[in-house]
């Protein structure tokens, strides 16, 4: 079953789409019998074709003039909405996402679902699927009331396939109207350096808990051991909290969901916040000197040991064979 | 400086979670306790205004009962009162309504410069609260913040990307949301937890703040839950004591799944 018109809010990082929108265009493709795109930012003519390649047959963009993006993203949707009547508008859970999917739902008066993990449409009706409870319950909710519905979906909840489609016709929007909203306005970016690849996109990903004992020691045992894989270092709940790793890095329930092919969680107790985030991946190992630690119950391969020995010893051993 | 802090009393979040078997959403009526993220924004808030050189920090909260325990934990961290926007047909609110009960309780406040919230509760982690807020008040927003810093009417902060960060700042008043780990949240004294408890709680119904029954709660959620089902299981594997050999299992393991 289809709706008549979905919509994606894409996003770019550093001129290229991020592999959250390509997921939600290859979702919308199943679920929309037509496929468009709203875009903020100034380069929606290099991105065209590729939006059209996952399905895409136009993509209105706005310019962003240094605000937010999703300040303008909801301006822009606001008024496109009234033009276009889309049914569903789907968008990635992620910072410019959720500033969209928010002060739109707030214009326009709908209810939200997010931190989806699933969009079904069956018969005229939207659900979205989420993970409770650790990810061992899951819910579907049904949108209900008048369209569009709005949904946000967790990245790495769907494969992002093309379909070989022709460019998107490119549509400029303007004239938008910001309020007070448009204020904020970013002054400077900050890259920092990052070595290998990104927390949801790698291989490999080797987090880091409470039982690495201190700040410092998340430099050479879990930034290490991700470096030696070629992998990206990710932090339980608990260390985020604590300061010890910025947000960006969380893996859980109000962090980032990561679906690795190994998944290394270290000095990690396994909290039902954390487990939701990575249970999916193919491959778990968990080290972690409690023998009862929860995350031992989903750890392929488990060690019951300090990590503050074990880990060193693993990073000289790849050492060793590199 | 006069700062607002959205704050919500959640299940404590170390006792397994439950559905209600009748409305099939989170059962919320045992004990509740201050969310932890929240402690942040009132920890940020309280160190705002004493580099301001003063004002008030309220507490703004809402909830289908008149529980405080986890208000009086904000309070005897030092903020000065709390308004508790609370009435049984807030049971089942979504974001949005939230959202809106929290924008009428600052507008009733009043003479608010910043509104301060965290970027999700842990109970419901909808995630859209602050942003909402900042659109129904018509104010900026400045979200996921990992630093805040204050001057001459404006607010400037550290936005988290998945890059870095960037620098955004606006007038106020504005609606900042602040990151988790970004300060660390003060434990309340015995002087001020004494303090605590004859600190005003402003007690409001829905029906005081201008919204009335039909919007809140189920009626204003425009959402049903329609399944509810376990997730496949994850099998546990072999698990083993550290005899100071085990780091080869890891490295054969490794091997194995061929990611050296």
């Amino acid at each position: 079953m289809t709706l008549p018109k979905v919509w994606v809010f894409a996003e770019a990082e550093e001129g290229a789409l991020t592999s959250a929108t390509l997921e939600l265009l290859t979702k919308a493709r199943e679920i929309g019998e037509q496929v468009e795109a709203v875009y903020v930012g100034d380069d929606a003519d290099a991105l065209a074709d590729l939006l059209g390649e996952y399905g895409a047959s136009t993509v209105y963009a706005a310019a962003t003039d240094g605000v937010l993006a999703g300040v303008v993203g909801a301006a822009a949707l606001s008024k496109l909405v009234g033009e276009h009547n889309p049914d569903l508008v789907l968008f990635a859970q992620s910072y410019d996402g959720r500033d969209a999917i928010a002060r739109l739902s707030a214009r326009l008066d709908r209810p939200v679902l997010t931190n989806g993990a699933s969009v079904d449409v069956g018969g005229d009706a939207a659900t979205v699927g989420t993970a409770i409870f650790g990810g061992n319950t899951l819910v579907d909710t049904a949108f209900e009331g008048e369209r569009p519905y709005l949904a946000a979906i967790r990245p790495k909840s769907f494969p992002a396939e093309p379909a070989g489609g022709s460019a998107a016709a490119v549509v400029a929007v303007d004239g938008l109207d910001l309020g007070r909203a448009g204020e904020a306005k970013v002054l400077d970016h900050h890259v920092e350096e990052r070595e290998g690849p990104k927390l949801e996109e790698a291989p490999v990903v080797v987090s880091g808990g409470r039982g690495i004992g201190a700040a410092e020691n998340y430099e050479p045992l879990v930034e290490e051991l991700a470096k030696m894989l070629k992998g990206a270092s990710g932090a339980s709940r608990a260390i985020v909290d604590a300061g010890w790793v910025p947000y960006a890095k969380q893996v859980g329930q109000t962090g980032k969901t990561v679906k690795p092919k190994v998944y290394i969680a270290l000095g990690i107790s396994g909290a039902t916040q954390h487990m939701v985030g990575m249970k999916s991946s193919d491959n778990i190992i968990a080290v972690n000197k409690d023998p009862e630690a929860p995350i031992f119950s989903v750890a392929d391969l488990g060690i019951v040991g300090d990590v503050h020995k074990v880990v060193p010893q693993i990073i000289e051993a790849l050492k060793a064979k590199a | 400086m006069n700062i607002a802090v959205c704050v919500k009393q959640i299940p404590d979040p170390a006792v397994p979670g439950e559905l209600d078997p009748e409305t099939k959403t989170l059962k919320r009526d045992g004990k509740l306790i201050l969310d932890e993220s929240d402690s942040f924004g009132v920890e940020m808030a309280l160190q705002l205004a004493e580099t301001a050189g003063g004002g008030d920090v309220t507490l703004v909260s809402l909830a289908p009962n008149d529980e405080v325990s986890g208000l009086r934990t904000a309070l005897a961290m030092g903020a000065a009162k709390a308004v508790l926007v609370s009435d049984p047909a807030f049971l089942g609110s979504d974001a949005l309504t939230t959202a809106k009960v929290i924008a009428k309780a600052v507008e009733r406040v009043g003479d608010i410069d910043l509104v301060l919230t965290a970027t999700e509760s842990t109970d419901g982690y909808t995630g859209t609260v602050p942003a909402q807020v900042a659109e129904l008040l018509g104010w900026p927003s400045l979200t996921f913040a990992k630093e805040v810093e204050l001057a001459d009417g404006t607010v400037k902060i550290q936005r988290q990307t998945e890059a870095g960060y960037d620098v955004v700042e606006a007038s106020l008043p504005a609606v900042v949301s602040v990151t988790a780990g970004v300060v660390e949240p003060r434990y309340p004294s015995f002087k001020g937890i004494m303090a605590a408890k004859s600190k005003p709680v402003d007690t409001l119904t829905a029906s005081d703040i201008g919204l009335d029954a039909g919007q809140v709660g189920w009626a204003g959620a425009r959402q049903t839950i329609t399944k509810v089902e376990a997730a496949p299981e994850r099998e546990a594997g072999e698990k083993i004591e550290d005899d100071g050999e085990a780091y080869t299992r890891v490295v054969e393991y490794l091997e194995k799944v061929k990611v050296i």
